[in-house]
């Protein structure tokens, strides 16, 4: 069997609000991803759509959507891991084409976040807590992320300055990031200034600063099997490793609280079967939904030792210019995070810069990149590896 | 607006009788030993049906803790801003609870707590306060 390849990205801006519906959204990001792949819709023999349900009131989506992109009768279904469902999905395309069943596979992750009204945003969210064992004591899941900075900060002594340092980080790639929604520079005072929104508490340690922004978004990205990709693209970009994992849906069954003991396992994963060693990583995109996930990520990855993660922000070795640049498209703070569209934008960006096209955000000469995607808190990882020739 | 209140099911109405005798209760795998929590009606770890029951001292100490400043859930809007923890019990579990009678800044993790009952609802809930010295 051959290589995998990725063929074409592509991504609709992220926005607050989208005017249109889901098919009008999803179409954005595909359409872009067929024209950078230079294929045409035809050519596709299976689609993969990632989403999360509950912010949907289209039932069963895949087909609403394989109808509007014309991608009938080839077939298509639907992947679902929450916030990293199109790295699932890509997972899902990359065995489709490694197992010869089809030769090129969309894969379409989007969010219509807006799709429900903030009340019913809410709502839903209250019910993503246990019933039973969460929901008496006031509690829901996005509010763990804090349970992880506490610890954290306990164990490691990584402090709230620290946090706010990859904020700042994010906000200065947001701002050169024409996709992004929030484009904005973020500073340290408005962290330390009371009267700044950005510093108000919102489940203590974390605040609102700490805290991605809700977006409306598409992406899409082309996998092809070695032989098309040839005959396709100047420049494939190839997947190297992929790895996933899960934890316990109830945080009272986890062991470690400071870091995240899915994108352990799944970098584990991700690294024996590329073959390479954290150190080999030039550019990386992580799942930042609040900036200590970032902060565990750095070392949960092997870019940091356990508790060093905010030495590498503090003397910004993860900027643009420094030993591993992460998230220099601005990241889920800045860039917006639409649940399903989430990891295949992360993907472009890791594919745009291995190509040399990431424009103002591009880091000299990337060889490999990286893509960490987790869903819910710590739910599900998804790490995949990517390289250039 | 009124507060989640626990749904008693057959896997759990033993610990929710527990609460209602004022103690706190888990169970123990008769075939491997594990205490497991949340309950279940079969041990996670060896597959086995037969448990008896534990009552935990309801001693224990913070393993990490949040500050709800925003309220997910209207029916705690008036408690704002509240503390909700995991606390390790003495006994094994790691359980999710409120720290209450307390002075939010005065907490830390690690430090030792103990049960306190909260007794608005029909059925007490296990929640935790710092330990007096
Ligand atoms: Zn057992």
């Amino acid at each position: 069997m051959g290589r995998v390849a990725i063929i074409g990205v592509g991504q609709s801006a992220f926005v607050r609000s989208y005017p249109g519906g889901i098919r009008e959204l999803a179409f954005e990001g595909f359409k872009e991803a067929i024209l950078d792949a230079g294929i045409k819709v035809s050519d596709i023999s299976a689609s993969v759509v990632c989403s999360a349900p509950e912010y949907d009131k289209q039932r069963s989506p895949a087909g609403v959507i394989a109808e509007y992109l014309g991608l009938n009768p080839q077939p298509t279904f639907y992947v679902e891991s929450l916030c990293s469902s199109s790295s699932m999905g890509l997972r899902v395309a990359y065995s489709l084409v490694k197992s010869g069943l089809h030769d090129i596979v969309a894969v379409i992750g989007f969010q219509k976040m807006s799709e429900i009204t903030s009340a019913e945003s809410q709502e839903r969210m209250g019910r993503g807590a246990d019933i039973q064992w969460e929901s008496p004591f006031g509690t829901m899941m996005p509010a763990y992320y804090a349970m992880y900075a506490q610890a954290h900060m306990a164990k490691y002594g990584t402090t709230l300055e620290d946090l706010a340092l990859i904020r700042v980080k994010a906000a200065t790639y947001g701002q050169i990031n024409e996709k992004a929604v929030y484009r904005k520079a973020v500073t340290l005072d408005m962290f330390s200034d009371p009267a700044n929104p950005m510093s108000g508490p919102v489940a203590s340690p974390l605040r609102v600063g700490d805290c991605c922004a809700n977006a409306d978004g598409s992406s899409c990205v082309i996998v092809a099997n070695e032989e098309k990709a040839k005959i396709f693209s100047k420049k494939p970009v190839w997947i190297l490793g992929l790895g996933s994992a899960t934890a316990p849906v109830n945080v009272t069954g986890r062991e470690l609280f400071t870091g995240l003991a899915v994108a352990r396992a799944a970098a584990e994963q991700a690294y024996k079967m590329a073959g390479i060693t954290p150190d080999k990583v030039d550019v990386a995109e992580v799942h930042d939904c609040f900036t200590i996930a970032e902060m565990m990520a750095y070392e949960d990855l092997g870019f940091a030792k356990p508790g060093e993660g905010k030495d590498l922000i503090r003397s910004k070795e993860t900027y643009k210019e420094g030993k591993i640049p992460v998230n220099v498209d601005g990241g889920l703070l800045s860039k917006g995070h639409p649940i399903g569209a989430t990891g295949g934008s992360q993907i472009r960006t890791i594919v745009l810069q291995l190509r040399g096209e990431a424009g103002p955000m591009q880091v000299k000469d990337p060889v490999i990149g990286l893509v960490h995607n987790i869903g819910g808190v710590g739910l599900y990882g998804n790490v995949t590896i990517l390289g250039r020739e | 607006m009124e507060k989640p209140r626990p749904v008693i099911g057959p896997d759990n109405a033993f610990f929710w009788e527990g609460c209602k005798r004022r103690q706190l209760v888990f169970q123990k795998c008769k075939s491997c030993g594990h205490v497991r929590w949340p309950p279940a009606h079969v041990c996670p770890k060896c597959l086995e049906y037969d448990w008896e029951e534990i009552v935990s001292s309801g001693q224990g100490i913070i393993y990490s803790y949040v500050i709800y400043h925003f309220p997910y859930h209207p029916g705690f809007r008036e408690e704002l801003p509240y503390v909700v923890a995991l606390v390790d019990l003495m006994e094994g579990p790691r359980v999710l609870t409120n720290i209450i009678e307390c002075d939010s800044s005065a907490l830390a993790c690690d430090l030792p707590v103990e049960i306190v009952w909260d007794e608005e609802g029909e059925i007490p809930i296990p929640k935790f306060r710092l330990r007096k010295a």
